[in-house]
């Protein structure tokens, strides 16, 4: 399902220095439409760095990224997600004060004109927020509930929902199931096989083989800021990918 | 084992539900939203009975809303700030400021209008310095930028103006600090009058409320005060929101200014003392979270009319004015301890 399927995503050659410290040293990764992408490594082997590069958030000190076949220079996260690549983040990167409509379009909120002053248009945003949620079948009590009302698997749920409302076409998660309760993990696996089969291109960044094991099309592995392995996930094993992530093959 | 701690989670979550939702945590935002209203009208009974011929008379009602009318400006813009979990300790130096410049520029014979807008920008410049110190200078907290700024403005203001006081503004220049609104057509007496000042309080407060809750700009003052990584990650330009809502509080400290010289008809060194303390504490006992995020412009002006009943009723009785500040310091704490109970019982965790 991987090669044939439309190339979505491609980093060539990326290397970040963080002053004298060398956090990413000529890494490739590519995501295909519809493929799920495991990323494994230690801490500290320059996961988050990547994924940080990826988004907008660090500019790289060498390499290059190419969405679509096509060059693009990252200034900040709005860039890529104009470019339809948008990122969950591990801290969930949601307003706990605020609703959950209106964390889903947090910078980039409906507005009406009344006069030449712009208003938010609520009522546009709750629309949009329970028709988003009933297609990703999430269930909340209601679209107006503050986030810091949620369960943590529920609040995951909201930032991938967050991250696919604005037709994403690749979505990066960063350990989208840590210090989730273990009946919530599920809840959030499925939800990222319903991302796959709409087409989005899924990087998952996580610890947990049963993570990668249950979503993943392939996998590969940074160690110390370099590309150590890669596999379609059935030609390989559990017990490899640990091995790749201590640094043995 | 492993199905053990699986139930034992699943019970976990259960009773968590359940606690959920309890009545009592469902009173608890209607407690948020409204508490402090409540509060506020306790407050207006119990000075009404303790002083039933004079409290609620048309003079002293007008008298308090002229009382506040300055404070209620400094705490509108110190509220923004605090929701952003922020602080400004310089409004009162910034009003301060504001005051000596309006007073010089009165003095040197500039035309009313002229008069009228100095303060206004003087204020929003001085903001706008804050704004841009806290952001570009990375300061590593604002209390620091502000507090550094409080000395500043201060020091500025008398250095222009020599320490000493300026008297004698137009009437225009008063007009809305001690201008009244005639209500004899409503066959009211001459004395029922409506004071400029507390109609501004209502529009400047209406102007806000919109602002903050129905603009984008508003919207993400909030989300910054929730998280700003998210606020960061959503694409939201954090650090021009913190300068535009520094600026915004220097600008109404500049409002403040413009009061207070309608009332005083005079630019005084001793201007807004301490009145940074005054608006933080309005703020805290209207409800706003010292953590960022929370809080309401309704709340807000709640918490400085709490303080303006307190001080009018209380002189009303001929109380000390020292136990004033005992009351005024308890009703923080308090207030503070209030906020505290809602996160334990309001949030999971």
């Amino acid at each position: 399902m991987t090669s044939t399927n439309k190339l979505l995503l491609e980093a060539k050659g990326i290397t970040k220095y963080f002053g004298t410290i060398t956090a990413l040293e000529n890494v490739n990764l590519k995501v295909h439409e519809g493929e799920c992408l495991g990323v494994v490594g230690d801490n500290g082997a320059g996961k988050s760095t990547l994924m940080k590069v990826l988004s907008g958030l660090y500019k790289p000190s060498a390499g290059a990224l190419f969405f679509e076949g096509k060059e693009h220079v990252l200034d900040s996260p709005k860039d890529s997600q104009n470019l339809g690549l948008e990122m969950v983040y591990q801290d969930l990167a949601l307003a706990g004060n605020l609703p959950i409509g209106e964390n889903i379009f947090l910078g980039r909120e409906p507005t009406k004109n009344i006069g030449f002053l712009k208003f938010l248009d609520f009522k546009k945003i709750q629309e949009m927020t329970s028709a988003h949620l009933e297609k990703l079948k999430i269930n909340v009590k209601s679209a107006d509930q503050k986030v810091e009302e949620l369960s943590g698997g529920q609040r995951q749920a909201v930032a991938i929902a967050r991250s696919t409302a604005f037709n994403a076409k690749v979505v990066i998660m960063d350990e989208p199931t840590a210090a989730l309760a273990i009946k919530e993990v599920g809840k959030v696996l499925d939800l990222i096989n319903k991302l796959k089969s709409t087409g989005v291109g899924v990087i998952v960044i996580s610890h947990r083989m049963d993570d990668i094991f249950t979503v993943c099309d392939r996998v590969m592995a940074l160690f110390q800021g370099t590309n150590f392995a890669e596999s379609q996930l059935d030609k390989t094993s559990r017990d490899e990918v640990i091995g790749w992530i201590m640094g043995k093959k | 084992m492993k199905s053990l701690v699986g139930l034992w989670e699943k019970n976990k979550m259960d009773d968590k539900e359940k606690k959920q939702d309890s009545l009592y945590v469902k009173l608890i935002p209607y407690f948020e939203k409204y508490g402090i209203l409540l509060l506020l009208v306790i407050m207006i009974l119990v000075m009404h009975i303790l002083q039933p011929d004079v409290f609620l008379s048309w003079r002293n009602v007008t008298n308090v809303f002229k009382q506040i009318s300055w404070q209620s400006m400094l705490a509108l813009g110190v509220f923004m700030v605090i929701v952003t979990a922020g602080i400004d300790l310089s409004v009162g130096s910034i009003m301060m400021l504001s005051l000596m410049i309006l007073a010089i520029v009165a003095k040197a014979g500039a035309p009313w209008f002229v008069v009228v807008l100095v303060p206004l920008f003087a204020g929003f410049l001085c903001g706008l310095i804050n704004g841009l110190g806290i952001t570009l200078l990375r300061m590593p907290h604002p209390f620091i930028m502000t507090l550094g700024t409080l000395y500043i403005f201060r020091g500025t203001g008398n250095l222009i103006s020599g320490g000493t006081p300026i008297s004698g503004f137009t009437d225009e220049v008063r007009y809305l600090g001690h201008g009244r609104i005639d209500l004899t057509w409503l066959g009211l007496e001459k004395s029922q009058y409506l004071p400029v000042s507390l109609v501004l309080i209502a529009v400047v407060y209406f102007v806000f409320w919109v602002f903050l809750n129905h603009s984008r700009t508003g919207k993400w003052i909030y989300a910054i005060g929730g998280n700003p990584s998210a606020a960061r990650a959503s694409g939201i330009n954090v650090n021009k929101i913190l300068i535009i809502v520094y600026s915004l509080c220097g600008f109404l400290s500049g409002i403040g200014a413009l009061i207070l010289a309608g009332r005083t008809d005079s630019g005084y060194p001793n201007a807004g003392l301490q009145s940074e303390l005054d608006a933080i504490a309005a703020c805290i006992i209207g409800g706003a979270s010292f953590f960022g995020g929370r809080g309401t412009v309704l709340g807000v002006f709640a918490g400085v009319m709490i303080m303006g009943i307190l001080r009018n009723g209380l002189n009303l009785m001929d109380v000390s004015s020292f136990w004033q500040q005992v009351l005024i310091g308890s009703i923080i704490v308090l207030a503070v301890y209030v906020d505290v109970l809602r996160r334990d019982f309001g949030t999971r965790k």
